[in-house]
């Protein structure tokens, strides 16, 4: 998965080292990306073609389920009326579990780049073996342990720090399950991009007097943004099109929108044209809010 | 924080006030540089830890002694583990998502692999259009890619006989599994050093014996990696999966299905099993890597 580190990050895309032969040769190359390139163009953009039509169908009154072909952009219109709490729930949620990967992300990457030594390929797989077991299965284990008489809320409560003595059900618990599902996807970028970082220019800020916190932020930090980059994009864009999450661990009122989208599609009958609006809208608003954050934080390697 | 009781000279910061060795540091001062350190590490060991504990728990839970529902602890037994196939539909799903698994890995580690050669051995037209075209399904949300699917299927290819199940399934798992494949190899074959290559066509070797006794070997790990990427990708997919797949249960549909009214031990048993094949397997790959590194130095 460090693999995904290499396409937001990596520098040298396109190496010098080309085949001798390419230009005579490039029939081979077209042989070679045809079959990939097909089933991209049927599977991906075949659909995303189609679901642009199917939002703006419009349906046979008093036949769920049917649909006629129609320019109906008023889809478009109950998508962002209707629904814009629950995208708004989206985009806060994501961010608030992007920002906490982060905080917890950074120092796990950062000790197995600098700190761990031999011991680094065995942090390597500590990160990924979770994935093995069904995020499901670790989902529904988070709602036996934030449950009301499980050790966690006990202790908080003893604490008094729980607004209304719940987590499970909450939107607390929504968040916590986003931060721990995509952690990995964080940790893995930053550390190819504190990998490759070399430790004496970190050396060098302490050994100029900086204090810990300052070689931090002008040293350190900045070395690693393109994993950082790299890392809130994997976690933001899958986080704020889950619905799992608020399944398992969230409450039953003040959903997401990719419950929204999900029930729309499967259990609402006659739900396909808005759900197609407003899966469009979500991928559309994440289009932007990508781009806008590349532009501000984005390095020439990314963009 | 020693001194409680009576108060500190300000002037002495944490100074041993109370030791009496008062040239060395203190137990706490000690303590403090030592946590200093340590510091990235004790944290990185902690949320290596908040990392394990719902698989922990997933382990504990499939020993749990459960009526009707698996959700507080109730007990002890080995029942669950001497048979998982014990409840109805769990093994059905685990085995379709193996073959689906399976399937969709090997196409896909072909279809990537290839698209990955000619990607850093090529220059051709469409090249740019192409890496874009690689690296939009990774940034695209899985539910709007499950929803654009299910649409295509339903209102295009149903048409054609081809409805909702095992083969939409598979389709589909391919479709997300080839842009990471390309990356993973990718990235290999740009770590080859090309005149490995090119000493071998300057011994005479066609492009074929060239490709199949230099190039492949070489990034035959990457190719490995990026199959197990794709396999574990497409066991633990629910989001599109759940969108295409018809009347069919993967695993993981299964066990979200179940949750409504608690995941059924055996379900934790296949999904503890799971996670050691596979911490197994990527132990042992290492171990086999770490060994022939050590054979080619000596």
């Amino acid at each position: 998965m460090s693999a995904l580190a290499q396409v937001a990050g990596d520098p040298d895309l396109e190496p010098a080292p080309a085949a001798p032969e390419a230009k005579q040769r490039s029939w081979t190359a077209y042989l070679l990306m045809l079959p990939g390139v097909l089933w991209l163009g049927v599977f991906f953009l075949l659909p995303l073609v189609q679901l642009a039509s199917v939002s703006l169908q419009s349906r046979y009154p008093g036949f769920p389920g049917y649909y006629y072909r129609d320019l109906n952009f008023s889809n478009y219109a109950s998508a962002l009326t209707d629904y814009a709490p629950h995208f708004a729930r989206s985009f806060l949620y994501a961010g608030l579990a992007t920002f906490l990967a982060f905080a917890v992300a950074y120092p796990l990457a950062y000790a197995m780049a600098f700190k761990a030594g031999r011991w680094r390929n065995l942090m390597m797989i500590c990160v990924i073996a979770p994935f093995f077991t069904s995020f499901i299965l670790r989902t529904f284990a988070w709602s036996q342990i934030l449950a009301d008489e499980g050790w966690v809320a006990s202790v908080l409560n003893f604490l008094h720090v729980l607004p209304n003595g719940h987590i499970i059900n909450t939107p607390i618990a929504v968040v916590a399950g986003l931060t721990y599902n995509f952690l990995p996807f964080m940790v893995l970028p930053i550390y190819a991009s504190l990998e490759r970082a070399d430790p004496r220019v970190i050396e060098a800020g302490g050994d100029l007097y900086a204090n810990g916190f300052t070689t931090f932020r002008t040293v350190t930090l900045p070395i690693s943004m393109p994993g950082v980059l790299a890392g809130t994009l994997l976690t933001f864009i899958p986080a704020a099109g889950d619905f799992v999450n608020m399944e398992l661990l969230g409450p039953q009122r003040g959903k997401m929108i990719g419950n929204v989208i999900n029930d729309q599609f499967l259990a609402v009958p006659g739900g396909y044209p808005v759900a197609a609006a407003l899966s469009f809208t979500l991928m559309a608003a994440i289009l932007v809010l990508v781009f806008l954050y590349v532009r501000r934080f984005g390095t020439e390697e990314l963009v | 924080m020693t001194t409680t009781t009576r108060p500190t000279p300000p002037a002495t910061p944490p100074a041993p006030t109370n030791s009496p060795t008062a040239y060395r540091p203190s137990a706490g001062k000690r303590a403090q540089v030592w946590l200093a350190n340590h510091f990235a590490m004790i944290s990185a060991i902690l949320v290596l830890l908040y990392l394990f504990l719902p698989v922990a728990y997933t382990f504990a839970f499939s020993f749990n002694d459960h009526g009707k529902t698996n959700i507080v602890w109730q007990g002890f037994t080995w029942e669950h583990w001497q048979d998982p196939c014990g409840v109805q539909g769990v093994c059905e799903s685990l085995v379709t998502s193996l073959e689906v698994g399976v399937i969709s890995t090997v196409v896909a580690t072909v279809l990537g692999t290839l698209m990955a050669l000619a990607m850093v051995r090529y220059r051709f037209r469409g090249k740019a259009a192409s890496n874009v075209l690689i690296f939009v399904p990774m940034a695209t949300p899985e539910i709007v890619m499950g929803a654009a699917l299910l649409t295509i299927f339903v209102q295009g290819f149903a048409n054609i006989g081809i409805n909702l199940g095992f083969g939409t399934i598979v389709f589909s798992h391919i479709m997300f599994c080839v842009s990471f494949v390309v990356v993973t190899v990718r990235a290999r074959i740009q770590s080859l050093d090309p005149r490995i290559e090119e000493a071998a066509q300057d011994l005479y070797a066609s492009p074929m014996q060239t490709f199949w006794k230099v190039t492949f070997p070489l990034i035959l790990p990457g190719i490995a990696g990026a199959a197990m990427l794709a396999f574990s990708l497409s066991f633990d997919d629910f989001i599109i999966t759940n969108f295409v797949s018809g009347n069919e249960s993967t695993f993981p549909k299964f066990v979200y299905v179940a949750s409504r009214r608690g995941i059924p031990a055996e379900a934790n048993v296949i999904g503890f099993s799971m996670f050691v094949i596979a911490v197994l397997l990527v132990v042992g790959a290492q171990g086999v890597s770490s060994l022939r590194a050590s054979k080619y130095k000596s």
